[in-house]
């Protein structure tokens, strides 16, 4: 069959301010084919809930990210960002990735856990210390990521709350208007970019230096892309990871039995952090389309050249056909490959420190807080790509 | 080296199942299960080959060459 033609539906489903995966994704992938959507900008696109589905377009080379930069790609705001590692298709993406990875592997992550737990036990006897009801967001959740990529890219900490307002911006989905979006994304690249030449003349054991060597010294990065790339990695390495371990609390906090489950257990932390990125939709919607560079076929779906492809990981994290019982919350699920971090060619270079990153906060939190509770609303954030809460008061 | 054969291997006890291997080099990986393994029909790994096994954050691909071991590069 053919993509349906019918009238696109409004794109995202998700709401914002909560971490529901909407009834019209159970639709549309228990319909056959392709739903067409259509996103507040840019052209309609053919969505993608089925995992089969989602990992054979992420996975495939046919599908290409670099396209959209040359089409109205749909988008939840006016501006577009069509720099940076995630716009590339190889060969030009491995290059750049293959200068980063070394530095983003299993065993360079796990070289980083004494420090990751370190920083974790310094935010909580802070936590302590200042007593409940505290906000969990801005008192853990999100300092120790931020503490670790700083560390690890070589950003002063002390800057913290100037590039905390460019990265807001940079995933923000508000009304900024494609002028004021991209002002923001240019003087957080002048901030980078005076940083490097800071490392230039004082080399440091750190990422930036590595990669300025690799710029410099191999002449395989233009400055251009260095900047992007120390941008990808600030921006990317810490908002993701500082959203999601408070909705894996808030997770957890709804599902006592596998809270009680993971208090007796703690061996079973890196099954739950699996788990939970199996079954938390963070985004609002899929971001980052797919453009197909000739006519293929999804499932039963002929795709035209041309056609953008939303993937909904979170909607295919939830499929009967790959998981069973999709809809509960095991932390002892086994064979978990989800697409939490997505698939194929872009597959999150942050993974292996993100995952360390939340076990060792997880893991911190409840043996540290026995009682840990809410205490009072928690304020989720409306205009970000990534759903999560912007305040969580709790107790313990 | 020429003459002497390139042979490349997964160690699925290693792998993430990523996909980036099989995403970059689709005539040398698959990626048919949870786990990529090296095509048996594959082609003689080649350049990207020797990309994907720099990227696998895994540290799951080698690349043989004859008994040497070419990739990855070593950190
Ligand atoms: C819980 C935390 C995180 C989640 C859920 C997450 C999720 C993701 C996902 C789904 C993608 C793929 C996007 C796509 O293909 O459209 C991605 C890519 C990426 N992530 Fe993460 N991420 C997390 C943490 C991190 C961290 C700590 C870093 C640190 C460097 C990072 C850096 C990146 C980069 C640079 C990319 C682009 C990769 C490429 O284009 O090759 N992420 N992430
Ligand atoms: S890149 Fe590495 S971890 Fe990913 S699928 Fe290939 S072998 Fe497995």
């Amino acid at each position: 069959m053919t993509a349906d033609t019918t009238t696109p539906l409004a794109y995202p489903f998700n709401t914002a301010d909560g971490l529901q995966l909407a009834d019209a994704y159970e639709h549309a992938r228990d319909q056959e084919g392709l739903l067409s959507v259509r996103m507040p900008y840019g052209e309609p696109a053919l969505l993608v809930t089925r995992y089969a589905d989602a990992r054979f377009v992420l996975g495939d080379q046919r599908f290409s990210r670099a396209l959209a930069a040359e089409h109205d790609a749909p988008r939840q705001s006016e501006g577009r960002n069509d720099r940076g590692i995630l716009s590339m298709d190889p060969p030009d993406h491995t290059r750049l990735r293959s200068l980063v990875a070394k530095a983003f592997t299993v065993r360079a992550a796990e070289r980083l856990r004494p420090q990751v737990k370190e920083f974790t036990a310094g935010l909580l006897d802070a936590l302590e210390e200042t007593g409940a009801p505290a906000d969990l967001v801005d008192g853990f959740a999100l300092p120790l990521p931020v503490a670790v990529i700083c560390r690890l890219l070589g950003v002063p900490l002390e800057d913290r709350p100037r590039f905390r307002i460019w990265s807001d911006a940079a995933l923000s989905t508000s009304s900024l208007t494609a002028a004021e979006a991209e002002a923001n994304r240019e003087e957080l690249r002048v901030y980078m970019a005076g940083l490097i030449e800071r490392h230039r003349e004082e080399p440091q054991d750190d990422l930036m230096t590595a990669l300025i060597e690799a710029r410099d010294g191999g002449d395989r990065l233009s400055e251009e892309e260095l900047v992007d790339l120390c941008v990808a990695v600030l921006v990317a390495g810490h908002e993701t990871t500082a959203t999601q371990i408070p909705n894996f609390v808030l997770t957890l906090l709804d599902h006592p039995d596998q809270l009680a489950l993971l208090r007796a257990r703690p061996e079973l932390i890196p099954g739950a952090v699996e788990e939970l990125l199996r079954f938390v939709p963070l985004g609002s919607g899929a971001a980052h389309p797919r453009y197909a560079t000739e006519d293929v076929v999804v499932g039963t779906t002929l795709v035209r050249a041309g056609t953008p492809v939303l993937v909904a990981a979170g909607a295919a994290n939830r499929d009967a056909m790959r998981f069973t019982a999709p809809g509960v919350l095991d932390i002892s699920r086994e064979g978990n490959q989800h697409l939490g971090f997505g698939h194929g060619a872009h597959h999150c270079l942050g993974a292996p420190l993100a995952r360390l990153e939340l076990q060792e906060a997880l893991g911190g939190l409840i043996s540290r807080f026995p009682g840990l509770r809410l205490a009072g609303d928690v304020v989720w954030k409306t205009e970000m790509l990534v759903r999560g809460p912007r305040a969580m008061p709790v107790a313990w | 080296m020429t003459g002497v054969s390139r042979s490349v291997r997964v160690d699925s006890r290693l792998c993430l199942g990523s996909g980036m291997c099989a995403a970059i080099a689709p005539e040398v990986f698959a990626l048919d299960g949870d786990r990529a393994r090296a095509r048996e029909d594959g082609a003689e790994p080649d350049e990207r080959a020797l990309e994907a096994a720099e990227i696998c954050p895994a540290l799951a691909i080698t690349v043989h060459e004859g008994t040497a071991v070419i990739g990855p590069r070593r950190e």
